[in-house]
């Protein structure tokens, strides 16, 4: 073993950087990361070993126990149980002979719940020795352990064919399917890859193509929705050595899989966007940090990047302009939702637990390595190579005054026709749902589980960055759903399942508030606890990120929007009631030092 | 107009609400003339003796005496906050919850490195003085209703500040992030 874990090593110059891809390839090779190996990690990068052992620790496949020859994650999110996930992982449990989160006596298989992998509009789905399964059924599930058992390799246990478009590549190799349904002008296929870079760059100076994606009024597509132009300028007026532009396509909220097909169908597109903003705040290095879930694309992405190179779009002196030098490489994630927070992504990517930062400072000042860094969503720089070919105002003319341009869509649910769709700002929620055909609809849920619960009396709402903001995701359910059992406490348990546990409000809160959820849900819910419920709420915008700030939408936007609900389970008679037992509650110590509980 | 009167503790704490409290530096002399002081530490008045209007609650139940102070303030206030981590949460103290009372005891009087070989009686204090630990440690509406809660570690001076003003004049309390936020 310790000459393979040496030779990890030194695949990475022992840099203490690139931990992450030193465990990623232990836990692949080793199907777990030994106590040696992280000993021998934190001699060879002269880091402690406490240092190794909390990035190992911090994300959910590294593991310290064996997972197994074949390790299966099944997905958690609301979309999967809503397609059967419970029958899958029965079947699963059944079949293999042991329960989730653990292995087979042989050593063979491993089942493990995983949060949502980007796959909510074909579920439920798993994750196999890094390869997508999805659309499950219980007879499928029966059939993969029965081919693992009889001794199949990982490529023949796939007998579906391969998915549409660059999937079906050699390069990929994937059961996935894109299932784009609508193109608008970013994803719009009429564009030659590396025109921008080559024809257009060289007519702007920097501040040029600052100014023109400033007059696109273009804000990022993550969901935060921060000014990129005024983002790039900040950025390049910072002071620092080096300068880094990311990529951030670590997309993790719950239904959300618009970045995944952006990858697999225009990965050009996107590279070619990290040359610009390069080019616009001279940046040297790129770093397209992709989660763990999408690292089937690894190759097609390595070969594309190697290519680019080769077209002189990357590397030194980029097509022709002397002096501008850029190289991009890939970082993986290793499970963790919080390192889709910019700040968290740049600890992630330097090796560290996804902790987001303290800020200020923000990124732009001190980002990766403590330089100035700009961290933008995957169709964000995609929208900027459209930017710079027609123009600023050209943009402006799609999508509404506040929310210029377009927004990737990614719509799963009860609906005809789940997958990516490329809208203007302004479509209100009733647009989708008609486009998508989905009848009889309860509830949509915009932006993910951070995101907004909206009832059929808002559905002429419209998706803007003033309205209801979306980094991509909408969810919808019909009226067949339990709205407050499927979805808020499944996103509830979403949030406890990543928080990364930095803020006690995170770690905390959100376990309180699942409780309460689960004695609503048991009738033995009161009115107090409602009020309770909100007023947690509060408390969790004291957490340092987005995730905690956010982790109690689910609640405080169903009981805004579906309060109804609350009250046909509560007892509607009483007003306030803790249980709360003092006599048995000193039983215990009275006990343990002989003495007589008071009468 | 009487002014409203505000009585504290500190339950399950360590008083570092209390001192943020103090934190609000001159804005103290303000304070006196908006409020009067009931039963808390800063004063020394040990038992209600009126009807309060506001009582800050620091720190969750390990025992029961915390269980009757707290009772006996919902009982006196017609408004309970509960201040910082512990009040809401459980906070430190309740990092003991995934241990029994007994594994608590045990370390502290038999066990622990600094009395084990000095308890040769194996003596568990048991005086009916002393009060009595509870099961676990419960955040303060686990055991009564509470109104309102201001996070921290301690709450920010501005936050229990801005809280206190905006309930006196009877404001809402719309809070800035840079205010809540205690990290």
């Amino acid at each position: 073993m310790k000459s393979a874990i040496h030779k990890i090593t030194k695949t990475y110059h022992n840099d203490k950087t690139r931990l992450m891809d030193m465990l990623i390839e232990v836990q692949s090779e080793f199907g777990y990361i030994p106590n040696e190996a992280i000993d021998e990690i934190a001699v060879a990068t002269k880091i402690s070993r406490a240092d190794v052992e909390q990035t190992r620790s911090f994300y959910h496949f590294f593991s310290t126990q064996y997972t197994g020859k074949f390790a299966i994650y099944l997905n958690t999110s609301v979309s999967s149980f809503m397609r059967g996930r419970n029958d899958v992982a029965r079947t699963l449990e059944k079949e293999v002979g042991c329960h989730f989160n653990s292995v087979s006596k042989d050593g063979l298989i491993g089942l493990f719940d995983t949060s949502c992998i980007g796959m909510s509009d074909q579920e439920p789905a798993a994750i196999i020795n890094g390869k997508i399964f999805p659309n499950l059924t219980p007879f499928r599930a029966k059939e993969l352990v029965r081919d693992i058992r009889a001794g199949k390799t990982l490529e023949e246990l796939v007998v579906e064919g391969y998915g549409d478009g660059q999937n079906s590549s050699e390069e990929i190799k994937a059961v996935v399917n894109n299932n784009i349904r609508k193109i608008g002008p970013v994803l719009d296929m009429n564009y030659k890859p590396g025109h921008a870079i080559k024809e257009k760059l060289k007519q702007y100076t920097p501040d040029q193509i600052i100014a023109e994606v400033k007059a696109s009024n273009i804000r990022g597509r993550g969901g935060a929705g921060f000014p990129t132009g005024m983002k790039w300028e900040l950025c390049r007026k910072a002071e620092g050595k080096q300068k880094y532009i990311f990529c951030n396509a670590d997309e993790g909220e719950p239904g959300t899989f618009k970045d995944r097909v952006i990858l697999t169908q225009r990965p050009k597109l996107l590279l070619e966007g990290m040359v610009i903003a390069a080019y616009a705040v001279g940046a040297t290095e790129g770093i397209l940090y992709i989660r763990h879930e999408y690292k089937y694309l690894k190759n097609y992405l390595e070969n594309l990047i190697q290519g680019a190179h080769e077209r002189n779009l990357l590397g030194k002196n980029i097509a022709g302009i002397k002096g501008f030098n850029f190289d991009i490489r890939i970082q993986y994630g290793a499970g963790a939702y919080v390192c889709g927070e910019e700040s968290a992504l740049i600890e992630s990517a330097e090796g560290k637990r996804g902790e987001p930062r303290d800020r200020p400072p923000f990124p732009v000042e001190k980002g990766y390595l403590d330089q100035p860094t700009i961290v933008n969503n995957v169709e964000t720089f995609c929208a900027v190579v459209k930017i710079l070919l027609n123009g600023g105002e050209w943009y402006k003319s799609f999508g509404t005054d506040d929310s210029t341009g377009t927004k990737v869509l990614s719509i799963s649910g009860d609906c005809k026709f789940p997958g990516v769709y490329e809208v203007e700002w302004g479509f209100s929620v009733n647009d989708i749902c008609e486009m998508v055909g989905a009848d009889d609809v309860q509830a949509v849920q915009v932006g993910g589980p951070s995101g907004s619960l909206v009832d059929p009396g808002d559905f002429d709402r419209i998706l803007s960055y003033g309205d209801l903001s979306t980094g991509g995701s909408l969810m919808i359910f019909n009226a067949g759903r339990d709205i407050l059992e499927e979805v808020v406490l499944n996103f509830t348990d979403f949030f406890i399942e990543e928080s990364c546990g930095s803020c006690s409000t995170c770690r905390v809160m959100p376990v309180l508030l699942r409780n309460k959820l689960k004695k609503i849900l048991d009738a033995r819910g009161i009115k107090q606890d409602l009020k309770d419920m909100e007023e947690w709420g509060k408390v969790l915008k004291a957490s340092r990120c987005g995730l905690g700030q956010t982790a109690a939408n689910p609640i405080l936007t169903s009981l805004k929007n579906f309060r109804y609900l609350y009250h046909k389970k509560i007892q509607m008679g009483t007003d306030f009631d803790t249980g709360f037992d003092l006599k048995a509650a000193v039983i215990d110590a009275s006990e343990a030092v002989g003495r007589m509980p008071e009468a | 107009m009487n002014k409203p009167i505000v009585a504290t503790t500190s339950l399950a704490g360590c008083f570092g609400c209390h001192m943020s409290l103090l934190d609000i530096d001159e804005r103290i002399l303000h304070l006196i003339d908006l409020v009067d002081f009931n039963k808390s530490p800063i004063n020394d008045i040990k038992k209600f003796t009126k009807t309060c209007d506001i009582g800050l609650i620091e720190g969750g139940c390990c025992l029961d005496e915390n269980v009757h102070v707290l009772q006996d303030f919902r009982k006196n206030c017609k408004i309970l906050i509960s201040v910082g981590e512990c009040a809401i949460m459980g906070g430190l103290p309740a990092m003991r919850n995934g241990l029994s009372v007994k594994e608590c005891l045990d370390e502290a009087y038999l066990n622990g490195p600094t009395v084990k070989n000095h308890n040769q009686g194996k003596v568990m204090p048991n005086d009916e003085e002393l009060p009595v630990l509870l099961n676990k440690v419960y955040p303060c509406h686990e055991v009564v209703k509470i109104d309102y809660y201001l996070p921290g570690c301690p709450p920010r001076a501005d936050l229990i500040w801005e809280a206190l003003v905006a309930l006196i004049h009877g404001n809402e309390m719309d809070l800035p992030y840079e205010v809540i936020k205690f990290d």
